[in-house]
């Protein structure tokens, strides 16, 4: 433009302009760098944490899904409460911070206006409770025992109050039809704690701080399909946290329900006969202790043979599931879980394990076949059994001959299997073992024994076979105290066992494969397994994972998806050896040790098949194991410090079995009173709407008094459905007994076997 | 060019007409710098919106009315542009007979700022309140008067062709006249503000082309006095406390660091393209204080995205640039110094007001040139745009 001669500009100043421009245009450079950096490299962080910055949600819980019976009937579900709530966030934008508007609810609701405020306020290190933990976003619940009146009134006069809600709101019950309790099958919920949330997170159903979860049983096992999902209403906040928009929000779905193969009514009488057995128990005296049987604990199953469903399971003691609703207190939680409870919240057919005793023997029988010994070749039946100058005697000392194996289990000989197992022990090696084949403990695992059975509850325990890898393990982790004990020159009987365990605990002796051979010993084994194993005799041997759960129900109806019997072995016999064992158990029935139980059983139309047992526990009262099966259920009772299996149980599972195919003492069927003759194999019909329709149920006479929900409204009795003729053995049947204070683990160290 | 004689006497006619005047070819219109009048131009139309996002929805500044920052903010660039206007009118030659007084009244409302008469906002005493909801920030117009007065006295012999450079004796008195002002502001304490007018000071000497020794100096001087206001304890709390956020922003979110965080994630958010106008969540949710002021950055960030806050950052490049084509081509110092001081203001006090939202550089109270909201840093910078026309249109051209 200009080729003037620049007057007034010097070499020295068009350097330093130069210079300062490109300090100026590098300071640009460095802005866009930077610029570039954060938007582009880093964009998406920090659009995440804007998003967290100016997001608050609102959470509305998922109403939980029932839990049914195999006829539609709930077990647990929800009843309706009417919650006060009020919103922190209305409050806070009134001039007074909406303390008239709670002084006011307060009022309505008949409570002291400063115990109002206290509840709304938030929680901090400061705050001393009642304050509020969660989300000030979330509403805040006041009360949850709102009569209709007073939501009346709130809703009415919401001018009066804003920011203050009165809805009906889902609380969980457990309904309890027909005298049924279940409630270690059911378990029970809990609030959830933060180390659960934070595990959650990132899982595909991430917990709320306001969710309940599941604590054990069917509660804990199915609690993701239980749940549903939260409804989440996400507000826009700016800094104060006034709310200026909504954002993307998820309406709550709805849990699933869960329909399982319980049937109440079977249940309720479960429940009862084992309460009832025992109490009679406790009157009986037990001859070798001098005292009366404590009888502290028990458990029966009832399974459907063909399938490992279970119909029926109860514990005693037991509990009020309903006592956890709304928070347990303290003296409650005191009373379940302390040192003096014996611990009702134990579901002890599937973690109470106990020595089997005789039960065992069908076991101990297909060992032998398949070790050689011919099913019906005749065994000596005599009075006691020596080895090495130790008598093991048979039960009573009673000799029965030459008898085979058959005849064997329906008397229940003990030498018979006695000499079986001695044999083998000598043929495996002795006291020096080479390559045992070990068919006694190779059998016993090929039953299922030592492992769960698969049930969908959680916690079940494992039971054990004493084998010899156990042996082995469990002389290394106690032969120190064995052989401190054993030192002391200790005549007692204790002592004795001690030294002896010292010495040569780490070997199988011939003892304990004796004593194993009839289920005495330190075999443990629970209800549930043998019951597993007793409908798999009945079903032919195939061993099902036993199954609460029937069918996962979508809320809507729409999706049912079937829980479907699984298998997880087969018994190792071929089918002469059931055949051969079928008839030997329907012998016991009918003229052995269970015949004077089933006295008058109408054998033709439904064949009965039972096996008693009583295991000795050293220091400890007998153990009454009876296990049972018909060609459609298997029933296994156990009483703890109950006596013989037969005379605890017998009656118990003589009156289930009634129950179930309307069957009177004479063994007169009468078709109306008969509450299950045949498994129940169809799902409850579900409605339109998604609801599940609940078949009648009576309510028993003890309890009408808890039952004002809605299917009593339906309880108009359909003829072939209702036991309605039957009288409650007990009205207290639901009262926790007053047990002694001891579990029912037993000690491993048991004494010398004998059997009824 | 072939012309007529006819149109020659009406080329040198002292009665032609306004509109003749300046359409002609030689007017001061067409030898405006257009580039960088449109660039400022378009800095304050964003500056409008920006504004008025981040205003609309903050009642408790609006007065309830959400277009009250809007109208003031357009306001405020009408009475720049008639300054810029005023400016070339009269001239930065013949505003140099008057830089004496312009200096005096500057020094006497910024001291006027300690006395009673005197605002504090935001832990600094920068203001006058005029009543009315007005008040001016007198340090805002001290950048265009220590300019004016340095380039007086440094370029007074070199553009008289006395001498080639400055000499020692000159440099001291244009010291001494910068020195005053600042250190009033530095009793203030307005950081921030000095920190620019020290920059436009370096540049200064720099550009009169005074001795090597002198720019030495001044910087040694500099950090000394860095160290000695660290040492002294003149700085305020939350000016220490600012520098520390600074050092580690994870420093205390929700207290000190809470700026710069904030500040950070609405435009770390924008990602390319924004949120869009008046979408940004950051920018509703009002999460970044002082947004329409020395924050004003993060809404071109987080709603334009780095598009639009790259535009910014463009337009105040190209301002730049055609601010340094006019430093370098007029042929007297004194326009090459003053561009220099304007050119180092603008540029300073740019980088720093957008390296502090971006976390590179520490905050302080400093609006960004023609997008911030604010009447005195509006006018001054408008002021500055004005001279720096003048610098060109005054120009001896080739006839």
């Amino acid at each position: 433009m200009s080729n003037l001669p620049e007057t007034g500009r010097t070499s020295r100043v068009t350097i330093r302009l130069v210079v300062i421009q490109i300090l100026v245009f590098s300071l640009l450079l460095t802005l866009g760098g930077r610029l570039w950096y954060l938007q582009i490299r880093s964009g998406d962080q920090y659009t995440a944490e804007a998003a967290n910055n100016h997001i608050q949600q609102v959470v509305a819980p998922a109403t939980r899904g029932s839990i049914l019976d195999a006829r539609g009937v709930p077990l647990a579900d929800n009843e309706t409460r009417l919650v006060v709530s009020a919103s922190r966030t209305d409050l806070m934008k009134m001039k007074d911070k909406g303390k008239g508007v709670l002084t006011r609810l307060a009022g309505i609701l008949e409570l002291k206006p400063e115990d109002v405020a206290a509840k709304v306020r938030l929680c901090d290190a400061k705050t001393p409770q009642p304050c509020w933990a969660g989300s000030p976003y979330q509403p805040i619940p006041i009360t949850d025992e709102a009569t209709t009146q007073q939501a009346l009134q709130i809703r009415e006069r919401a001018e009066d109050f804003p920011g203050i809600t009165a809805e009906p709101t889902a609380v969980r019950r457990y309904a309890g039809p027909g005298g049924s309790n279940t409630a270690q099958v059911l378990g029970y919920l809990s609030p959830v704690t933060d180390d659960e949330i934070i595990k959650a997170k990132d899982s595909r159903s991430p917990l709320l701080r306001s969710d309940q979860i599941g604590r054990s049983g069917l509660e804990r096992q199915y609690d993701t399909e239980l749940r549903g999902k939260a409804g989440v209403t996400r507000y826009e906040v700016d800094n104060l946290g006034r709310v200026i928009g909504k954002a993307k929000s998820d309406k709550a779905e709805p849990g699933a329900n869960i329909v399982t193969s319980v049937d109440a009514r079977v249940q309720a009488i479960a429940e009862r006969e084992l309460d009832q057995a025992m109490k009679d128990a406790r009157k009986e005296m037990d001859r070798n202790t001098g005292v009366n049987y404590k009888a502290d604990a028990g458990a029966v199953v009832v399974m459907e043979s063909k399938t490992g469903r279970i119909v029926a399971m109860a514990s005693n003691p037991t509990y009020d599931p309903n006592a956890w609703v709304g928070g347990i207190s303290a003296k409650d939680y005191q009373g379940l879980t302390g040192k003096d409870s014996n611990f009702p919240l134990l579901n002890r057919a599937i973690q109470g394990q106990a020595a089997p005793g005789s039960v065992f023997k069908v076991i101990s029988a297909t060992a032998a076949v398949n070790a050689g010994y011919s099913f019906t070749n005749n065994y000596n039946c005599s009075s006691s059994y020596s080895i090495g100058g130790q008598v093991f005697k048979n039960f009573e000392s009673k000799g029965y001959g030459p008898i085979d194996l058959g005849r064997a289990l329906e008397v229940s000989c003990d030498t018979v299997f006695y000499d079986l197992a001695y044999r083998q022990w000598q043929k495996d090696g002795g006291n020096n073992p080479k390559h045992p084949a070990d068919w006694f403990y190779k059998t016993a695992h090929q039953f299922g024994l030592g492992k769960q059975t698969g049930i969908d509850l959680p916690n079940e325990v494992r039971g054990r076979v004493p084998d010899r890898d156990w042996k082995k393990n469990y002389w290394k982790s106690n032969k120190d105290s064995w052989c401190k004990q054993g030192k002391k020159d200790d005549d007692s009987y204790a002592g004795k066992i001690a030294k002896e365990n010292c010495e040569s605990g780490m070997r199988m002796r011939a003892g304990d494969s004796v004593n194993y051979s009839i289920g005495q010993g330190d075999t443990l084994v629970t209800p549930l397994q043998m019951a597993t194993i007793y409908s798999a005799i009945s079903n032919g041997g195939t061993l099902y994972n036993p199954t609460v759960g029937k069918a996962i129900v979508s809320p809507d109806g729409k999706r049912v998806e079937e829980i479907k019997p699984r298998a997880h072995g087969k018994l190792p016999f071929d089918r002469k050896t059931r055949d051969q064992l079928d008839r030997a158990l329907a012998g016991v029935a009918t003229n052995g040790s269970a015949a004077w139980r089933f006295g008058g059983w109408p054998q033709k139309q439904i064949p009965m098949h039972a096996k008693t047992g009583t295991a000795e526990v050293y220091g400890k009262q007998t153990t009454s194991w009876f296990a049972t099966y018909t060609e459609d259920y298997t029933i296994v009772m156990t009483i703890s410090q109950g006596g013989t299996g037969s005379g605890a149980s017998g009656p118990a599972v003589r009156k289930i079995y009634n129950a179930l195919y309307g069957a009177d003492d004479k063994g007169k069927i009468d078709a109306k009173k008969a509450l299950l003759p045949r498994p129940e194999a169809k799902l409850p019909r579900i409605q339109k709407d998604g609801t599940i329709e609940a078949q009648a149920i009576p309510s028993p006479p003890a309890r009408k008094e808890d039952k004002e929900d809605k299917e009593e409204g339906a309880a108009e009795k359909p003829p072939g459905t209702a036991d309605s003729t039957r009288k409650p053995d007990d009205p207290d049947s639901t009262e926790k007994p007053d047990g002694p204070d001891s579990t029912e683990k037993p000690d491993p160290a048991a004494a010398g076997g004998q059997d009824e | 060019m072939t012309t007529t004689d006819g149109y020659k006497v009406r080329r040198y006619s002292p009665e032609r007409g306004t509109w003749g005047k300046l359409t002609a070819r030689d007017s001061v219109l067409r030898r405006l710098d257009w580039v960088m009048l449109l660039a400022a131009l378009a800095l304050s139309g964003i500056s409008t919106l920006l504004v008025y996002s981040a205003t609309r929805g903050r009642t408790e500044l609006n007065h309830g009315d959400p277009y009250y920052f809007l109208l003031r903010n357009i306001l405020n660039t009408g009475i720049g542009l008639a300054l810029a206007v005023g400016a070339v009118w009269l001239g930065h030659r013949a505003l140099r007979g008057a830089v004496p007084i312009l200096y005096g009244i500057s020094v006497l409302l910024t001291a006027a700022v300690l006395t009673p008469l005197g605002a504090t906002i935001n832990g600094a005493r920068s203001w006058i309140q005029l009543g009315g909801g007005f008040s001016i920030q007198p340090s805002e117009f001290t950048k265009i008067t220590i300019t004016l007065g340095m380039a007086m006295l440094l370029a007074a012999k070199v553009d008289a062709g006395d001498r080639l450079h400055p000499d020692h004796r000159t440099v001291m008195e244009a010291l001494g006249l910068a020195a005053l002002p600042i250190v009033i502001i530095l009793l203030m304490p307005d950081l921030g503000s000095v920190m620019v007018l020290v920059v436009i000071v370096l540049a200064v000497l720099l550009s009169s082309g005074a001795s090597n020794r002198w720019i030495a100096g001044l910087l040694g001087t500099g950090v000394i006095g860095c160290v000695l206001i660290w040492q002294l304890g003149v700085l305020d709390e939350y000016q220490i406390n600012r520098f520390a956020a600074f050092a580690n922003p994870a420093l205390d979110p929700a207290g000190v660091g809470y700026n710069t965080n904030q500040a950070r994630i609405a435009i770390g958010s924008g990602g390319l393209t924004g949120s869009g106008l008046f979408r940004g969540s950051q920018t509703t949710g009002q999460f970044v204080p002082e947004q329409q002021t020395d924050f004003i950055f993060t809404v071109a960030g987080e709603e334009l995205g780095f598009l639009g806050a790259g535009l910014i950052i463009v337009l105040l490049g190209v301002v730049l640039w055609r601010a340094c084509r006019i430093a370098r081509e007029t042929t007297e110092l004194y326009g090459t110094v003053v561009a220099a001081g304007i050119i180092a203001w603008f540029a300073f006090q740019s980088f720093e007001n957008i390296g502090m939202t971006l976390g590179i550089m520490p905050v302080t109270g400093l609006p960004l040139p023609f997008v911030s909201y604010g009447g005195s840093s509006m006018f001054a910078a408008w002021i500055a745009v004005g001279l720096l026309q003048s610098i060109k249109v005054q120009r001896p051209v080739s006839a």
